[in-house]
């Protein structure tokens, strides 16, 4: 009976501890979450964004290329000469400018992810390949990537556009293919690093061969640093897609993209500035919320992560 | 010093190599440049006439030859649309781009400088967050559009600034700060990084625990070790700064490189934008080689390192 007492308070005891770590583990997470309240809410709003774009049939108003010009530059819903029916107003044919905006969604976002698919799927090659091999392979590559680099980013996409011709998927590839030596940078000096470790000694010895220590050994230690390049990398993209399209070096008019809708709202700001501001605002809104949680996702993955 | 400037040299060599490379792709392996000039109804034997013409039926390294020595002498080729040398346009608009650039670095450091000290010397205060803040919006704020909200507000609600073009100071207000809003945040946060990590130095101890002021310590032995860093990047940041000063040029009409070579792709002028794309990022390698020869010569734990 004593003795089943004792493992009885034993236990409870236990069980305390337990509960009481529990609790202590709970807080400790949810402070950690607090801490990356501005991520969590950024992750939110790109949801929204994201969502409101893949629904954008069912989300928005109106038909984003119904022209009807009785009702051409009407100013938003708030203010003198707004009506409901037009939240942000109408642009210079009559068109709704929030469904617009809500379909120029699908674009940017279509347009960063995949060009960032593309050269971060370049760059970590590359970037394994050169901080694996080392010596020619490495300077091969690195010259490479400063030649890269040397140029502006625009300026090359700028060049590539203008011999192709304007299109959605030369659009998506030249951004993907001029965008790669950032990754391939990062990636190189963490492989270097990782390369001297003893794990990757180990493998060798055991005979692994160089493409399987490359993939099953030190990827899978950069996944998270990729990850949060490329989370940061869809921002970017999006600028730079948004300023080909302003030039309309990119998607073409009609099809509503926040880039060429900025570039036609330009030619009527001096009395209808709403057209222009928009759409504008949806870039900055997406683009700040992506580096929001980019930066947050890289404290919550790994806090020394240098980038 | 001198082992130091010969592996830079060379280096420099290689990328310049690189450039012409890239920039002759582009429009030789890419594209055919018959196809751009000539309207699409054009018939056989006039493709193959301008194409003997342009020396377009030789192997391509005859080409990439014949391309970068008339490139090395200045001669990119007479402009397809306005038939004069490509390179004497690109060159006649290259210097508003440079004061662009300028006043935009300028604007930037007005900026960056005072804000990146202060948050470093008073972290986790007011002042800190409130330049982090302003940091990550910056980041995220697409160039193109800070400049037309500032021309809708300063320019048509108040009248108070010109919208576009070049000339008095008050063409340079709107544009400068818009180049430097760009490149301000990434600034700020190496000056806060690098004043935080020369503030923690022993030789900082050192200064305060023989009696130096504090305004002293920060003015005279931590700012001038904290600039390492800050040039090196604003070097390696030229680049991208250019990138700016091509976006800002479009915004603003700004008669500069930039809405040239935007001009010459409408137009499908190619000689005048290779000449561009080659000038300009002749600038940003000889920017950056003079960025690391300065670093190289202030810090000799570079030259030997590197």
């Amino acid at each position: 009976m004593k003795t089943a007492g004792a493992g009885n308070e034993v236990a409870l005891k236990n069980l305390a501890a337990a509960v009481a770590l529990d609790a202590t583990a709970t807080r400790a997470s949810l402070r950690r979450l607090w801490r990356l309240k501005w991520g969590v809410a950024a992750a939110v709003v790109i949801l929204m964004i994201v969502g409101s774009a893949v629904l954008a049939p069912w989300v928005a108003t109106h038909d984003p290329l119904s022209v009807n010009i009785r009702n051409r530059l009407a100013p938003p819903a708030w203010m003198d000469g707004g009506t409901p029916r037009h939240l942000l107003g109408t642009d210079q044919v009559g068109r709704d400018l929030l469904s617009r905006v809500i379909y120029g969604g699908r674009i940017s976002l279509a347009v960063g992810t995949s060009a960032v698919l593309i050269s971060a799927s370049i760059g970590v090659l590359m970037g394994l390949g050169a901080g694996y091999f080392g010596s020619r392979v490495d300077w091969t590559i690195m010259t490479l990537v400063n030649v890269m680099l040397t140029f502006p980013f625009v300026l090359l996409a700028l060049a590539v556009i203008a011999v192709l011709g304007p299109s959605l998927m030369n659009m998506i590839i030249v951004l993907g293919v001029a965008d790669w030596p950032l990754y391939t940078r990062v990636i190189r000096a963490e492989t270097m690093a990782l390369r001297e470790r003893e794990f990757i000694l180990a493998g060798r010895a055991l005979g692994m061969s160089h493409l399987r220590i490359m993939f099953r050994q030190i990827f899978p230690n950069l996944v998270s640093l990729i990850v949060v390049i490329a989370t940061l990398q869809v921002a970017r993209v999006i600028i730079l897609e948004s300023f080909l399209s302003f030039l309309g070096l990119g998607i073409q008019p009609p099809t509503p993209a926040w880039g060429n809708m900025l570039g036609e709202g330009r030619l009527y700001m001096l009395n209808s500035w709403w057209i222009a501001a928009f759409p504008g605002l949806a870039i900055f809104v997406t683009t700040l919320a992506i580096n929001l949680m980019g930066n947050a996702l890289r404290d919550w993955l790994d806090p020394h992560m240098k980038l | 010093m001198r082992r130091y400037l010969f592996r830079q040299l060379v280096q420099l060599a290689v990328v310049v190599v690189g450039i012409s490379i890239l920039a002759f792709a582009i429009l030789h392996v890419l594209g055919d440049p018959v196809l751009l000039l000539l309207p699409q109804n054009a018939g056989k034997e006039e493709f193959e006439r301008y194409r003997k013409l342009l020396g377009l039926d030789q192997p391509l390294y005859v080409q990439y030859w014949k391309f970068s020595s008339g490139a090395l002498q200045g001669d990119f080729g007479k402009s397809w649309y306005a038939d004069t040398p490509a390179f004497r346009l690109v060159l006649e608009r290259m210097p508003p781009t440079i004061y662009l650039t300028l006043a935009g670095l300028l604007v930037a450091l007005l900026i960056a400088l005072p804000l990146g000290i202060l948050a470093a010397l008073k972290r986790h205060s007011f002042v800190d967050t409130l330049c982090t803040a302003v940091a990550v919006a910056g980041q995220a704020m697409p160039i193109f559009w800070l400049g037309i909200m500032l021309i809708i507000i300063f320019a048509v609600q108040f009248r108070a600034l010109p919208a576009s073009g070049y000339g008095t100071w008050k063409h340079f207000l709107m544009p400068a700060f818009t180049l430097g809003a760009f490149l301000a945040p990434i600034t700020m946060r190496l000056v806060r990084s690098g004043v935080i990590e020369v503030m923690n130095m022993e030789y900082i101890k050192t200064a305060r625990a023989k009696g130096v002021g504090e305004r002293m310590v920060v003015a005279k032995h931590a700012f001038r070790n904290a600039c390492i860093p800050v040039i090196t990047v604003l070097g390696l940041q030229f680049g991208q700064l250019l990138g700016g000063a091509i976006v800002t040029e479009t915004v603003f009409a700004w008669p500069g490189v930039a809405t040239l070579t935007v001009e010459s792709i409408r137009n499908q002028d190619f000689p005048v934008v290779q000449c561009a794309v080659v000038l300009l990022a002749l600038i940003i390698v000889a920017v950056n080689f003079i960025v690391d020869m300065i670093v190289g010569f202030i810090d000799p734990r570079i030259r030997v390192g590197a």
